[in-house]
């Protein structure tokens, strides 16, 4: 630095002021620059970060504290004004909640038997879909710009515009799927109810499907890209076919890129509350009662805050459990393979 | 319409590459990507359409192609329900949202991408966790502190557009941060120390010289967090009330009247979905790149 500066006057032609003073200003910024520089150094980075951390801390950090907290609360309609002083429950709302016997614990653990077969379903079919499009759009071909763009559209409407839309094609009378399986193709004896009944649980994961297979594509996609091409020109050489690449070379390179995406997709469909709520309104059926529906009914209708609190960090334990075994069996698994 | 998009051009013809793919490869691919771009855009034909048919035609029994064509469902539906409020409030909310979002993502991730400090990954893993967290977690004690601070400080937050501005450009604020941490890694270091030389501050060279270089990625990271908060509906149902209601909780009121307008209905979607389908597609290659790069590295 000290070197720089002592030659920068040395050489008039580089600096466009070519008189003494801006030289001058360099040369003094040099040697108050680093020590001046260390001190706000130390300071600034959280200086910068400081505004993000607050808002951070207000809507994500504080709540999440405040929730455990009313969870372990008994608060009700009653103590809503001046919840902190609601009287404490010890662990009664999370043993209502487990009580398998009770009808909160029994209608819990039902919602979270159908979100677990749910979100497996709709995870494999959306991963499925999405990976065969990737990887048959792998090479160039007339249109694929746009059929790219296509496959975006499912992600790039709003949620809830696409989804009241799906409502419209599932209604009884004048809905689309009606029509179609019904009066076109004679595939049901008489119009099925998509939103009510058993059915409810299939049109759940048909939108679901819908909304994040694009997802899927998307990653897949850009992991495809990141596999050598040469890899592909030397196989062809020694004679594999299309089918064999796929087999050999494309999905066995796409095993990083798949453990983050199935995850990804698992935690989204999990906490879906958009799709349901928009697709059946307040009251979702039975089989479609997923649990962040069903936390929510419990909350928001009764007004019983800490048993949904109870739910809210029964489920983020269970989240967080899964995420953490996930990573350790796929990552074990990659690494000894 | 629909012929159109079954006959897709992409999937129809593929050219004679040096290395032919073999007819069964072909075959499957003109299949497959014809069935799944009928599936991606099924919904989309069947809100266009619907929106141009009268009343009795999408109250009977469905038909592909509409018997008569009229616009009126999209003068309707402004007075079916207070459309138009809800609009402005959208517009209002994520525009501001977005706005801050940015500015505050640029401080933090200049931080992240510039400084070497105690905690940054800390910083950058919590950020990122905050994301997989249900929802709903933080809705019911966020609904009481927002109740709380109103009755001890006199700042409104609960049902009013500021506390919904507050808590949507908290959600649009980590990935924005990555994002453009990535882009402002991409500025060669050596552009801001020449700034630096010429007498600037850190601050003087972010805004002279990194803000400038990144303005293509801040534009992406604008619009990004403008589309999250247009499309979020859990926090928007709890926390506004019929005043500063936003159109993912307003298009709702639609199906709670006696006749549900399907057109109207179908009208309005079209309408609310435009806005971000124009943004995504404008940045598709950038918010393509920028979504998917975490993942891949």
């Amino acid at each position: 630095m000290v070197k720089a500066n002592l030659r920068s006057p040395a050489r008039p032609a580089g600096d466009p002021g070519g008189a003494g003073e801006p030289a001058r200003g360099t040369l003094r910024g040099a040697i108050r620059g680093p020590r001046g520089a260390r001190i706000r150094r130390i300071g600034l980075p959280y200086l910068l970060l400081a505004p993000a951390l607050i808002f951070e801390l207000l809507i994500h950090l504080v709540p999440m504290i405040a929730g455990v907290f009313i969870s372990f609360k008994a608060l009700t309609q009653l103590y809503l004004a001046n919840w902190q002083h609601a009287p404490w429950a010890g662990l009664g709302n999370y043993r209502i909640a487990v009580n398998f016997n009770g009808a909160v614990g029994q209608t819990l653990l039902h919602s979270f038997v159908v979100t677990c077969a749910f979100t497996v379903l709709a995870v494999s079919i959306s991963w499925l879909f999405g990976t065969t499009a990737a990887v048959l759009a792998q090479d160039k071909f007339r249109g694929r710009g746009v059929l790219r763009a296509v496959f975006l559209t499912p992600y790039a409407l709003p949620v809830y515009a696409s989804v009241i839309t799906w409502a419209f094609m599932f209604q009884y009378n004048n809905g689309l799927v009606n029509h179609v399986m019904h009066d076109e193709l004679g595939i049901t004896s008489r119009p099925t109810f998509w939103l009510l009944g058993d059915n409810s649980f299939f049109a759940l994961v048909v939108v679901s499907v819908w909304r994040n297979w694009p997802f899927a594509f998307l990653v897949v996609m850009a992991g495809l890209q990141t596999i050598p091409r040469e890899l592909y020109e030397a196989s062809a050489i020694d004679g594999a076919g299309i089918w064999q690449q796929v087999r050999r070379i494309t999905m066995p390179s796409l095993g990083a890129i798949n453990q983050v995406l199935v995850l990804v997709l698992f935690l989204w469909t999990f906490n879906d509350f958009t799709t349901p709520y928009v697709l059946f309104g307040n009251a979702a059926p039975q089989n479609a009662d997923v649990i962040s529906i069903h936390i929510y009914q419990a909350s928001f209708l009764t007004w019983n805050f800490g048993e949904g609190s109870a739910m809210s960090v029964l489920l983020l334990l269970f989240l967080l459990l899964v995420t953490v075994l996930y990573l350790l069996v796929t990552t074990r698994r990659r690494s000894s393979a | 319409m629909l012929s159109s998009a079954t006959r897709n051009p992409g999937a129809a013809r593929a050219p004679r590459a040096a290395l032919a793919p073999p007819r069964s490869f072909i075959w499957t691919r003109r299949i497959v990507l014809t069935l799944l771009t009928i599936f991606a855009l099924l919904p989309v034909y069947v809100m266009v359409s619907s929106s141009l048919k009268p009343l009795q035609d999408v109250t009977g029994t469905f038909h592909w192609i509409p018997a008569h064509l009229t616009i009126s469902p999209y003068i309707d539906m402004w007075r079916t329900v207070p459309l138009a409020r809800y609009f402005v409030n959208s517009v209002i909310v994520c525009t501001l949202a977005a706005a801050l979002s940015v500015c505050i993502a640029t401080f933090a991730a200049y931080a992240v991408s510039r400084y070497r400090f105690r905690g940054r990954r800390v910083f950058a893993v919590v950020v990122l966790s905050t994301q997989m967290f249900p929802g709903i977690l933080f809705l019911l004690p966020l609904f009481l502190i927002f109740i709380t601070i109103g009755n001890t400080t006199g700042i409104t937050l609960y049902q009013t557009r500021t506390g919904l501005v507050i808590t949507y450009l908290t959600f649009s604020l980590p990935f924005a941060i990555w994002m453009l941490a990535g882009y402002f890694d991409s500025i060669p270091r050596d552009l801001d120390e020449a700034a630096r030389v010429d007498g600037c501050g850190p601050l003087g060279a972010l805004f002279r010289v990194v803000i400038p270089a990144a303005f293509p990625g801040i534009v992406t990271v604008a619009i990004y967090a403008f589309m999250t908060a247009w499309s979020e509906v859990l926090f928007a149902s709890v926390l506004t009330n019929d005043t500063t209601r936003t159109l993912a909780v307003g298009l709702r009121d639609y199906s709670t009247m006696n006749d549900v307008y399907w057109n109207q209905i179908m009208a309005a979607s079209l309408v609310v979905s435009v806005p971000v389908v124009v943004g995504f597609l404008l940045l598709q290659r950038f918010l393509v790149s920028g979504l998917t790069a975490g993942a891949v590295k």
